[in-house]
């Protein structure tokens, strides 16, 4: 199969000259990036799945002793863990809605023949290009109580954003949808423009009405598009660290990245933070493997 | 072709093998990034013109500073000599291995008798009472107080005090006037608020502000050699401090929920607060007309007493450690030599060190030096610590869950929070079998 989709060597080529042959130069290619994926990728992911049976302390000389599950036990026993896993669970869910009905609305918006077009949907998408930790610290400004640019806007005087235990996530998860809401808008755009146009124009004659055309002809032929900027999105929310760490200390912002990380590096619990990391890793495949069946399924259709 | 290929390789070997022999030489002292790292930096600049070995102080911020040096340590990196490590990490680094011993630097050079006896205690001694060194110390510091003279001497606020309290405005004395002080200026209306603390809850930010009420109420964290801490940080006198330091927090400006040492140095310079906490080192900014407009009006006073006359302050600083991994072991001794002398000493105070020398300290000289210098003096004779254990963290993990959700949040009720604190205290040092 490979050797079919594979361009054979040009014979008077400088490669060929030199003897090398068309398996050769593949492997040249292939062959470092899955040595650097093994050494940086997968001996970890195999080290600390060991590490996590054990009561490791990297900042100690104290050996691993084997622990068993006991790891596991302690972490899924912990009401504080539980809780970082129900504050993420939230926060992922309000941030990737968020994104897909701005996102969305916005693609929507744009997928008509408008001036500066072009321009309008390059400028949408500069929120995307910045660093994470830039974006917080831009956003902590501006959510400031006695200086920030938002209560001035809104009126709402000296209405606290991020220090508010019920207001903090939800300010995290705007920023959020402020940063990536132009990537859901981008992939919707992209499969807003592949449906046939004759569609339309079919569900004009037939008198059908523009809620029934969203929901009958649009939405069906962007889904699986739209899932996909959904995975993604999902995926980069649950593990969402840097917006979080940068912008709030609150306990009801800690979501399960920065404990592990303060587990990790500040505690340097290594086993159980390895434990823990292993937890997530579960979850997320899992929440992943869900949207793909189903991602399957919307094509199918 | 091939010689100049040859000549380039030679060229470049040469140059390795002679920075390799310079950087021999040369001392790295690791640092979190403020400004003491600053004035050591121009201290130890002054080594240099005298042996020609060259000291640089490494710096890296305040938040990562833990994280980077621990790294460091447990890769067995040699990338520094020495470094100015936080009190805490004593148990962690020691027990790690990490640090090289001092004791018998301290019996050969006697500085136990050089420096203040609680910056020995603290900054140097692990475990507790074991006459086993680990840091020499130097940088003392410690949490006190800024206040807004100009507030607190206007005539009109004097006598409106006066009539309220019944008794006269002036820098408190006790933790219940500072609150009554804090409650009185906190006037929202006017852009003016009572007073300014701890509230951040990653690292020892908070914690550290709690100790302050803490130890001046009479309470303790617990008893450092037994390790028991029921009945200790939930003792009846930790609860009423603890629900002083939430009172406090009603004072404090919109927003006040994550803050520290730059949150808190900016509620004087923005002119926001009546009375802010602060570490010493940080109140040379505040002297500073450049940095803060209120300098002339800024005055600073001792952790005030708690109710049955305590007075205690949460100590912060830190201690010079020679790491066991360095290649430069005997240089940077040498270098320690010189640090405690009694002339480098006074050179590092001059230069806006706080140090740790007990004679420098109870110098005239040195008192009176500064206007904050002598509530520094008196507050380092009377200063308690958090846990030195190696697993600190996780300890200061459990207190910020327990304490950030009563004090910010308004959960449950400050004996239920500390009780929870001693059990969940109980539990750690139970796992890693202290006090067994």
């Amino acid at each position: 199969m490979p050797s079919e989709v594979m361009i054979r060597l040009d014979p008077k080529s400088r490669a060929a000259a030199k003897g090398l042959n068309d398996l050769t130069i593949r492997n040249l290619f292939i062959i470092p990036t899955i040595v650097f994926l093994i050494v940086f990728n997968i001996f970890p992911l195999l080290y600390s799945l060991g590490y996590s049976f054990t009561d490791f302390r990297a900042s100690t000389n104290a050996p691993a002793n084997f622990v068993g599950l006991q790891n596991y036990r302690d972490l899924l026993n912990d009401p504080f863990i539980w809780k970082n896993f129900s504050i993420t669970a939230k926060y992922v869910l309000i941030s990737v809605t968020g994104q897909v009905i701005v996102g969305f609305g916005l693609a929507m918006l744009l997928n008509r023949s408008i001036p500066a077009k072009g321009l309008i949907t390059t400028l949408m998408l500069l929120p995307m290009m910045l660093s994470m930790a830039v974006v917080g610290l831009f956003w902590k400004l501006l959510y400031d109580p006695n200086f920030g640019i938002i209560n001035y806007f809104l009126g709402l005087g000296k209405f606290e954003w991020l220090a508010d235990p019920d207001m903090a996530l939800y300010a995290i998860a705007i920023v959020d949808i402020w940063m990536w809401a132009p990537f859901v808008m981008l992939l919707s755009l992209a499969g807003l423009s592949a449906v046939p146009k004759h569609l339309y124009e079919a569900a004009e004659i037939d008198r059908a009405g523009s809620f029934y055309t969203f929901f009958r002809i649009t939405l069906p032929l962007v889904a699986p598009i739209l899932m996909i900027a959904i995975i993604f999105r999902t995926m980069e929310a649950f593990k969402t660290f840097d917006l979080a760490y940068v912008l709030s200390s609150q306990p009801n912002t800690e979501l399960i990245a920065i404990r592990l990380y303060k587990m990790a590096f500040q505690e340097w619990q290594t086993g159980m933070s390895s434990a823990f990391a292993y937890i997530v890793l579960i979850m997320v495949v899992a929440i992943t493997n869900i949207y793909v069946k189903y991602l399957n399924k919307v094509k199918a259709r | 072709m091939r010689t100049t290929l040859n000549g380039m390789l030679a060229g470049v070997a040469f140059g390795a093998i002679s920075a390799s022999s310079a950087l021999a030489e040369d001392l790295v002292i690791f640092w979190a990034e403020w400004d003491p790292a600053n004035y050591l930096q121009e201290l130890v600049n002054e080594y240099e013109e005298e042996t020609g070995i060259s000291v640089t102080v490494e710096t890296t911020p305040w938040s990562d500073f833990q994280t980077k040096a621990f790294t460091e340590f447990n890769a067995r990196g040699s990338a520094y000599d020495m470094i100015v490590g936080d009190s805490q990490w004593l148990g962690a680094a020691s027990e790690g291995s990490h640090y090289v011993e001092m004791t018998d630097f301290f019996a050969k050079h006697g500085v136990a008798d050089i420096m203040a006896p609680a910056t020995v205690k603290y900054y140097a001694e692990y475990p507790g009472n074991s006459k086993r060194y680990w840091a020499i110390p130097a940088e003392g510091d410690a949490v006190g107080w800024s206040y807004r003279k100009d507030w607190f001497e206007d005539p009109a606020e004097m006598a409106a005090f006066k009539t309220k309290y019944g008794y006269d405005l002036a820098p408190p004395a006790t933790w219940a006037q500072m609150t009554d002080i804090a409650e009185f200026f906190h006037r929202p209306d006017e852009d003016r608020y009572g007073i300014a603390i701890y509230t951040d809850n990653s690292y020892d930010a908070m914690v550290m502000g709690v100790e302050n009420a803490l130890f001046s109420y009479g309470a303790e964290l617990g008893d450092f050699e037994t390790y028991e801490v029921e009945g200790f940080v939930n003792s009846d006198k930790a609860v009423a401090a603890l629900e002083n330091y939430k009172k406090l927090y009603g004072f404090t400006p919109p927003g006040w929920a994550k803050t520290f040492f730059v949150e808190n140095n900016q509620a004087i310079t923005e002119g926001l607060v009546a009375m802010s906490m602060n570490y010493f080192a940080f109140f040379p900014a505040l002297l500073n007309e450049a940095t803060n407009p209120h300098a002339a009006n800024t005055g600073f006073f001792a952790n005030p007493a708690g109710p049955d006359g305590d007075q205690y302050a949460a100590l912060g600083g830190q201690g010079i450690s020679v790491i066991k991994y360095s290649e430069n072991q005997e240089e940077s001794m040498k270098f320690l030599e010189w640090f405690i002398k009694d002339e480098t000493q006074k050179r590092w105070a001059e230069l806006g060190g706080y140090t740790a020398s007990a004679a420098v300290l109870e110098s005239e000289e040195f008192r009176t030096a500064t206007p904050y210098n002598e509530a520094f003096y008196q507050t380092m004779f009377k200063v308690k610590d958090f846990w030195a254990v190696p697993e600190f963290a996780e300890l200061l993990t459990s207190a910020n869950q327990r304490l950030y959700p009563f004090i910010i949040g308004d959960e449950g009720t400050a004996k239920e929070t500390l009780g929870a604190l001693a059990a969940d205290w109980t539990a750690t040092f139970k796992k890693y079998g202290r006090g067994q």
